[in-house]
């Protein structure tokens, strides 16, 4: 209850912010912190439930922005239909991959997932009609009412599916699901042997982490009003969507939401007063720092200092 | 006699080595079994088939009458066999009750009210009911190999397999897990003990297999085996 609660005050927060602040940098920059909430949300899925570290963020999160832009140039659809496009698009190669890979452990499946993002960009390198190498310009529809800015709409967009992807984590943390997730987590064998189908349960698992990053993905091409493969299968997703969790606390559904909202808003502050280069050796020197020092994340060190007292 | 499950045959190999030379076994319902064996013998290799953890390369395990052998663990599972490990593998994240819903919850109920009333009544039966809140991490030695088999019963198992339960342990916490384990035979379970500690297999069993490099060297009631000169060979190496 409290939980609900606190995403309608979440979502009316939002709401206000969109209806009364008129600071389009503000929007621009917010957008791209709650893209990276909700990027880590859906790692944690995978990477922090059941202790698969995924590095193919940006194979699920490009292919969904990839098939909204494709979509759009197609058949101008909507942006509810481009999000539900990519959510589908990258959850069937979150299946397809994750029949195909996890069955491998540890580093295996570390390195297989990095394959498939050199695999997926490439693909598009390649692809003519979605812009290959050069990229694809798109303009942006009209405005609908009653926004007055469109960057404003998506960042309202993006607030919504970070809203619904925190809920989604949280019913799996809590279901059946999570606790099969956390004992194969804690030993594969002893999961199996306790009737849990671990690689079914894996796989269900890639399946959503990779559809919500899809869908994450999808309104990217309108935010820039612009799409080509080096950045959209930028190796940074997947470091911004790993480091997160690790940093927040990958056992609860709030550890990878303090960790991208503390990262992130870090990252942007650092590329606006510093430079751009800086913004990536913070996540670097945050990660290392962490992993050593708070391998739990800020959730372990507050749990360690509440139990303490 | 009716047979719960049949190893027929079975031979497992790593690389070069042959952990497993065609075993052939016939356990019945509901028998007290105890399988021995010096370190290296295959005595965990061989209950890793029939868990499924493992695949055997020839034979066949019927399980009840049916054929297991390309069954996955959890499938084998869920017909009936559970197994508790040498060293034990508790879901270190979660509380001992946790460690109890995740069978029930994917064995017999697929509800959480229902598990948790049924993993409190498995924790009071098997002595950690005062535990039942506590991070699996932090247990003793004993009462982690009674995590082990506690979970192993969550499974509502035909067949228990205990690898090593008693390993470690002081003699009276030898009797404790003992007396776990007659009562669950006793409650119709059939029951295959791995075990170093000959007392406790003797006192056991009602009838012991004795491995020796992937082969059953000797078969019988407790009293012949220990008097067998190919087991003695085997453990004494006279």
């Amino acid at each position: 209850m409290k939980f609900w609660i606190g995403i309608a005050i979440t979502l009316a927060i939002t709401l206000a912010t969109v209806a009364f602040v008129n600071f389009d940098y503000f929007f621009f920059a917010g957008y791209t912190v709650l893209m990276f909430v909700m990027l880590a949300t859906a790692w944690n899925i995978l990477g922090g439930y059941a202790g698969y570290v995924n590095f193919g963020t940006p194979a699920f999160f490009g292919l969904g922005a990839y098939t909204a832009a494709v979509l759009y140039k197609a058949t101008a659809a909507p942006l509810v239909v481009q999000i539900a496009a990519a959510a589908v698009m990258s959850g069937l190669l979150g299946l397809v991959a994750g029949l195909l890979t996890l069955r491998l452990r540890g580093i295996f499946f570390a390195i297989a997932t990095i394959a498939l993002v050199v695999i997926v960009e490439t693909v598009f390198i390649n692809w003519r009609y979605a812009g290959g190498a050069t990229g694809l310009q798109l303009l942006r529809p009209a405005l609908m009412w009653p926004f007055e800015s469109y960057i404003k709409m998506l960042f309202l967009v993006m607030a919504i599916m970070v809203l619904a992807s925190i809920a989604l984590a949280r019913y799996i943390e809590r279901s059946w699901f999570g606790r099969g997730l956390r004992a194969l987590r804690d030993s594969e064998e002893a999961a199996e042997c306790s009737g849990v189908p671990t690689l079914r349960l894996k796989v269900f698992a890639c399946t959503v982490s990779g559809a919500l990053m899809g869908a994450c993905g999808a309104p990217m091409p309108m935010y820039l009003s612009f799409i080509e493969p080096a950045s959209t299968f930028n190796l940074n997703y997947a470091i911004g969507a790993l480091a997160s969790p690790m940093i927040g606390g990958t056992a609860h559904w709030l550890g990878p939401v303090i960790g991208a909202l503390l990262l992130s808003s870090l990252q942007q502050l650092v590329t606006v007063t510093i430079s751009n280069e800086m913004n990536v050796l913070v996540v670097g020197v945050l990660l290392v720092v962490f992993v050593v020092a708070a391998p739990d994340g800020i959730l372990g060190l507050f749990k360690r200092f509440v139990s303490r007292k | 006699m009716n047979s719960i499950l049949q190893i027929q045959n079975v031979s497992k190999s790593f690389g070069g080595f042959t952990a497993l030379n065609g075993v052939s076994l016939d356990i019945a319902e509901g028998e007290r079994f105890g399988l021995i064996g010096p370190n290296g013998s295959g005595k965990t290799t061989l209950i890793n088939c029939v868990a499924g953890s493992l695949r055997n390369e020839a034979g066949r395990i019927v399980f009840q009458g049916k054929e297991v052998t390309r069954l996955p663990a959890y499938r084998r599972t869920r017909l009936g066999i559970a197994r508790s490990f040498q060293i034990p593998r508790p879901f270190s994240s979660m509380t001992v009750l946790e460690n109890l819903m995740v069978p029930l919850e994917y064995v017999i109920h697929f509800n959480a009210k229902k598990s948790h009333a049924e993993a409190m009544e498995i924790l009071g039966r098997i002595g950690l009911a005062d535990k039942a809140q506590t991070q699996s991490n932090r247990l003793s030695q004993v009462e982690l190999r009674k995590l082990e088999l506690a979970r192993a019963m969550a499974a509502r198992p035909r067949l228990l397999i205990s690898d090593e339960a008693m390993a470690g342990l002081s003699g009276s916490e030898v009797d404790e897990v003992l007396k776990i384990l007659f009562d669950l035979n006793s409650s119709g379970i059939t029951i295959i003990m791995i075990e170093h500690i000959m007392q406790a297999v003797m006192r056991f069993s009602q009838r012991v297999v004795c491995l020796d490099a992937g082969r059953i060297i000797c078969e019988g009631v407790p009293a012949e085996i220990v008097k067998n000169p190919e087991v003695q060979k085997a453990y004494l190496g006279v």
